[in-house]
């Protein structure tokens, strides 16, 4: 049934056989990415780079889901949005150190996921995108109907960035960085360690042929309700770290256009890739970012690579590669 | 006379009435819906941004080319199904073979795509459009003030649902169609020219939305974003509904316009999310949906 | 830290500054603000024609200071509204930013000018947060604020007689600080309000409200939305005969825009507070029959007229000051009198609220329109003391 992810990347299949080449490879692609991280801030824009990173780590999120649990979420923007909500009101209001406020905020958005894709995960397919996207809506309504906690459609301004453990001070943008990207790091070397772990390789095998995993003995919807959870939480992750790189939480990331983006991401780096999503944030942020001048044609823009993806290349950008060096990425 | 909860039977059946007015709309936009994934099994993210189109073109029709109201009924539908057709001839066909999900995606652009054009050429505040001459006015019905043109808008919904009904259900086409649901390969087989069928069947669907587009545009704002919010709801009451039949999507749009409706009543503030706890509640004890048979 | 980024900007600025010694001064503004989402047309590309026509009738460049616009969208999200202030202060040199609508944006936006020690002067946002326990010393509040509007509405309406109100109100943070606004001055004035709904926002049928708002027999249905909503709830009650039923409508935070695309027949009879309306004098006209030609045919809404307003002040205290510093432009602009054709003859207090009259309009019958755009009649004028809040009142930091 929900063969997009593997349809998308014949190599998915092959991650199985973890070769030793395609190991090497990923390590260096690691070392490769730990190098790019340390040298960004002193290229670019910190802000603009740690922008991107949120992104990647809420697309990597969102594709652990839909490339190993199989199943395509169009309501991400909840755990996202819901956690960086927690985060910045507790940051704000609690007076709670940013690590712990971002915390926090994850922990809400796995609960969350959890109440979420216990509902969820009863249905498959085109269902449970409409489900999932009709429960962050709910999560988007309340969101907007709660001012008392969300500030309404001013969402939670001022945040303050506050000091790491109290206390290295994260006011310079430069010293802000460190922390996200050593969150980013954390959180794909984390993902990357579940999708090679026994419980990743179940979870493969669900999304490959629920039956077969059913009669095998694995109780294929804990196993799905627990990369549920894992994707919402990560999700939070990002949305939580955002809230306090931007010193706001707004109705903008519980709105369902935000779980769009993410999927726009993620298709155009490469669905059921480990690295796709970060291609594919870079892009779409970079191009929101350079692009924003033209306005309402930025929308337009973004339609016909949906579009232009689906049709021609389905792979995406990092699938493409993958297939060419014939290598899983 | 006796109250219920506090609130008059007066205002009680206003709302009833008005909670069945936007039924209409939750009904020809989910029929649309289930037409189109019973052939194509896509859910078609575009429907809001055709729902959309269908304004717009009745507004165009007026302004440019002095077709007025009712013209516009029948013209806007047949033009933006035209689009539709063009649509699944050159991109939802290219994907048919593929995981359908990928129809969930590339709808999903092209509604960004329409409603970001239509933003750039008519801004994003909207356009005026005026009730029909024949249809202002209203009807005192003791118990409120009933807008004909609400009037006309249920019974032309309910008119356009059961047609299509009997069309798919009582017709020689719509046996083709049910076939062709149940099973492609053998439809063709018999001589039956099933891509076409696929097309025409968007093609119809597209329509549909248009239509309802059509009828929105007196009463509801026209502007781009106008059918972006409302395919959400939609897409909850075909969760609810489950799709599996057409008599399942009518039915289910029109009472959960009738609860929404009474929502409103009694606790306003809800009656935004109302539709969607329904889902949830459904979800947990019938999680193929009201009308919708198991996966 | 911030130091370190203020001394970098600073350095930049002088780098860019020097081969033009000769007594020049070169000065980026940003026009920031909403160009494809629901303040597009009140906003939008409008704004820099506006900020354009600024610069034009300043005559800058005979006046020695170079003046660069620049423009991008923040999508009404407050994200990217305040990374492209951040970007444009850190990087780009921009000096000030202008327009803004979008009260969330603007909060953000207003903040980071602050840190970053530049001057924002909004236009297109409606929270009087800005001026109030949000005030900063680099922002001036310039068109209209809440407050103001429901002065004008509210106030000016009890006095025509409108002395019974019923709310619509769109259940979110900025329809309830209307509603909350509004009935307090309606309350002040020897009004009464008789009921409020709240209604789910974004909303988009309205009917069952506007029933419940005309069981209320109140003389005056307040419509505390904006933009769809609000386009929405006229369209309807003009519908259900509501106007025609002897009830007034009054839109809490509606523009020239909004009249635009709902048409005269549905929106005859609206009451409403602008600070300024195109057809208002000889000197409104000439300015906006020049901005028409330059923006399809669109007259010009109080927004644009404010964006245009507030640079020319600021090029003005620019050329007084001799200087673009920040803390030194900011003092000029509150020193010296605001004048221009638009808004008329004007001051900035302290707290950053621009002070000018403000106007109640009724929205015309399609009979008395004598063409495009001939939407208003006015009703009455508010003084900038009778409109905006007492500087006792603000809670502003800034006001001792």
């Amino acid at each position: 049934m929900t063969d997009l992810a593997s349809s998308a990347t014949p190599s998915a299949a092959v991650v199985a056989e973890t070769d030793d080449s395609a190991a090497r490879l990923h390590r260096n692609l690691f070392i490769a990415i730990a190098v790019l991280l340390a040298i960004a801030p002193f290229v670019a824009y910190p802000v603009f780079v740690m922008k991107v990173l949120c992104f990647a780590l809420f697309a990597l999120a969102f594709n652990l889901l839909l490339g190993y649990g199989g199943l395509l979420s169009f309501g991400h923007a909840a755990y996202f949005g819901m956690a960086s909500y927690v985060s910045a009101y507790t940051a704000k209001n609690w007076g709670l150190t940013p690590e712990l406020a971002i915390l926090l905020g994850t922990a809400v958005a796995a609960a969350l996921g959890l109440v979420f894709g216990a509902l969820a995960i009863r249905r498959q397919g085109i269902y449970f995108a409409m489900i999932t996207l009709a429960l962050a809506q709910m999560a988007f309504f309340f969101s907007l109907q709660t001012p008392r906690f969300t500030g309404g459609e001013d969402g939670i301004q001022a945040v303050p960035r506050g000091k790491l453990f109290g206390l290295i001070s994260l006011a310079d943008d430069r010293a802000l960085y460190w922390l996200v990207a050593a969150i980013f790091m954390g959180g794909l070397l984390l993902i990357y360690r579940i999708i090679h772990s026994p419980f990743g390789q179940v979870c493969k095998a669900i999304r490959d042929n629920e039956p077969r995993a059913i009669s095998l003995g694995y109780r294929a919807s804990q196993y799905k309700l627990a990369v549920f959870v894992l994707s919402a939480g990560l999700a939070g992750l990002a949305g939580a770290t955002k809230a306090i790189v931007f010193q706001l939480a707004s109705l903008t990331d519980v709105y369902w256009t935000m779980s769009g983006e993410v999927v726009l991401m993620t298709l155009v780096g490469g669905l059921g890739t480990v690295f796709g999503p970060i291609v594919g944030a870079a892009v779409i942020v970079a191009m929101q970012n350079y692009l924003a001048g033209l306005g309402s044609w930025v929308l337009v823009v973004q339609g016909v690579i949906f579009v232009a993806c689906v049709l021609l290349f389905r792979e995406g950008i990092v699938g493409v590669i993958s297939k060419w060096i014939k290598k899983p990425l | 006379m006796f109250e219920l909860l506090g609130v008059p039977p007066q205002a009680l059946f206003g709302q009833v009435l008005l909670g069945l007015i936007n039924g209409s709309f939750y009904a020809i936009l989910s029929l649309g819906l289930a037409v189109i994934f019973g052939l194509l099994n896509i859910i078609n993210f575009a429907h809001g941004a055709q729902y959309m189109m269908g304004a717009f073109v009745a507004w165009m029709c007026l302004n440019y080319l002095g077709i007025n109201y009712w013209a516009a009924l029948v013209v806007a539908p047949i033009l933006v199904g035209a689009t539709g057709i063009v649509i699944e001839r050159l991109l939802l066909a290219r994907i048919a073979k593929y995981d359908h999900l990928y129809g969930l995606l590339l709808t999903f652009g092209l509604a960004l795509i329409i409603q970001g054009l239509f933003r750039n050429y008519y801004g994003s505040s909207g356009l005026p459009y005026g009730i029909p001459p024949q249809l202002t006015g209203g009807q005192n019905l003791g118990f409120m003030f009933l807008p004909t043109y609400r009037g006309w808008v249920v019974v032309a919904s309910l008119i356009v649902c059961l047609a299509t009904w009997f069309m798919i259900e009582k017709t020689k086409l719509g046996s083709y169609l049910r076939a062709a649901t149940e099973n492609p390969t053998l439809t063709q087989a018999f001589g039956i020219n099933v891509p076409l069928l696929v097309t025409l069947t968007y093609g119809f669907g597209v329509a549909l939305a248009a239509f309802a587009g059509v009828l929105a545009a007196p009463i509801y704002a026209v502007n781009p974003n106008m059918g972006a919010d409302l395919i959400i709801v939609v897409f909850a009451v075909v969760v609810i509904g489950g799709m599996g039949s057409i008599m399942g999507a009518i039915v289910t749009g029109f009472s959960l316009g009738l609860i929404e409706g009474l929502t409103k009543v009694f606790y306003p503030e809800a009656s935004s999310t109302v539709i969607f706890i329904i889902m949830v509640l459904v979800l947990l004890v019938k999680p193929a949906g009201l009308f919708g048979r198991a996966a | 830290m911030k130091l370190k980024t203020l001394l970098a900007a600073t350095a930049l600025g002088a780098l860019m500054a020097a081969p033009a010694l000769a007594q020049q001064i070169s000065v980026k503004a940003g026009v920031l603000n909403d160009r494809s989402g629901i303040y597009a047309d009140l906003s939008g590309e409008g704004s820099v024609i506006a900020a354009r026509l600024a610069v034009e009738d300043f005559k800058a460049a005979e006046k020695g200071i170079k003046v660069e616009i620049v423009s991008a969208d923040h999508q009404n999200k407050p994200d990217v509204g305040s990374t492209i202030t951040r970007q444009w202060y850190d990087q780009d040199g921009v000096d000030l930013i202008l327009d803004v609508p979008t009260s969330s944006v603007a909060l953000a936006v207003s903040q980071i000018t602050k840190d970053k020690n530049k001057i924002l002067i909004n236009s297109g946002a409606g929270t009087s947060d800005l001026t109030g326990k949000a005030c900063s010393p680099n922002t001036i509040h310039w068109t209209y604020d809440t407050y103001a509007l429901a002065q004008g509405t509210g106030g000016a309406m009890v006095k025509a007689g409108g002395d019974s109100w019923f709310f619509l109100t769109a259940d979110y943070a900025f329809g309830h600080a209307l509603e909350r606004d509004t009935s307090a001055v309606v309350t002040k004035a020897g009004g009464k309000v008789l009921g409020a709904v709240r209604t789910p926002f974004p909303g988009t049928d309205f009917s069952s409200f506007l029933l419940q708002a005309q069981a209320s027999k109140a003389k005056v249905i307040g419509l505390a939305n904006a933009g769809g909503d609000l386009t929405n709830s006229v369209k309807q009650a003009s519908e259900f005969g509501i106007t025609q039923g002897g009830q007034k409508l009054a839109g809490l935070l509606t523009f020239a825009s909004d009249v635009h695309a709902l048409g005269l027949q549905a929106a005859q009879g609206l009451v409403l507070t602008e600070s300024f309306y195109w057809d208002r004098d000889d000197g409104t006209r000439a300015w906006s029959e020049r901005f028409a030609k330059l923006n399809g045919g669109k007259k010009p809404t109080m927004v644009q007229a404010g964006v245009y307003s507030g640079l020319l002040h600021y090029l003005k205290a620019v050329e007084a000051a001799k200087s673009k510093d920040s803390a030194v432009v900011m003092a000029k602009m509150k020193e010296m009198p605001t004048d221009d054709p638009l808004f008329g003859k004007g001051t900035i207090r302290v707290n950053g609220r621009k002070m000018h009259s403000m106007y109640l309009y009724e929205v015309k019958k399609p009979s008395e329109s004598k063409g495009p755009w001939d939407y208003y009649k006015q009703l009455a004028v508010l003084s900038g003391e009778e409109a905006f809040q007492p500087l006792a009142e603000t809670g502003c930091s800034l006001v001792k």
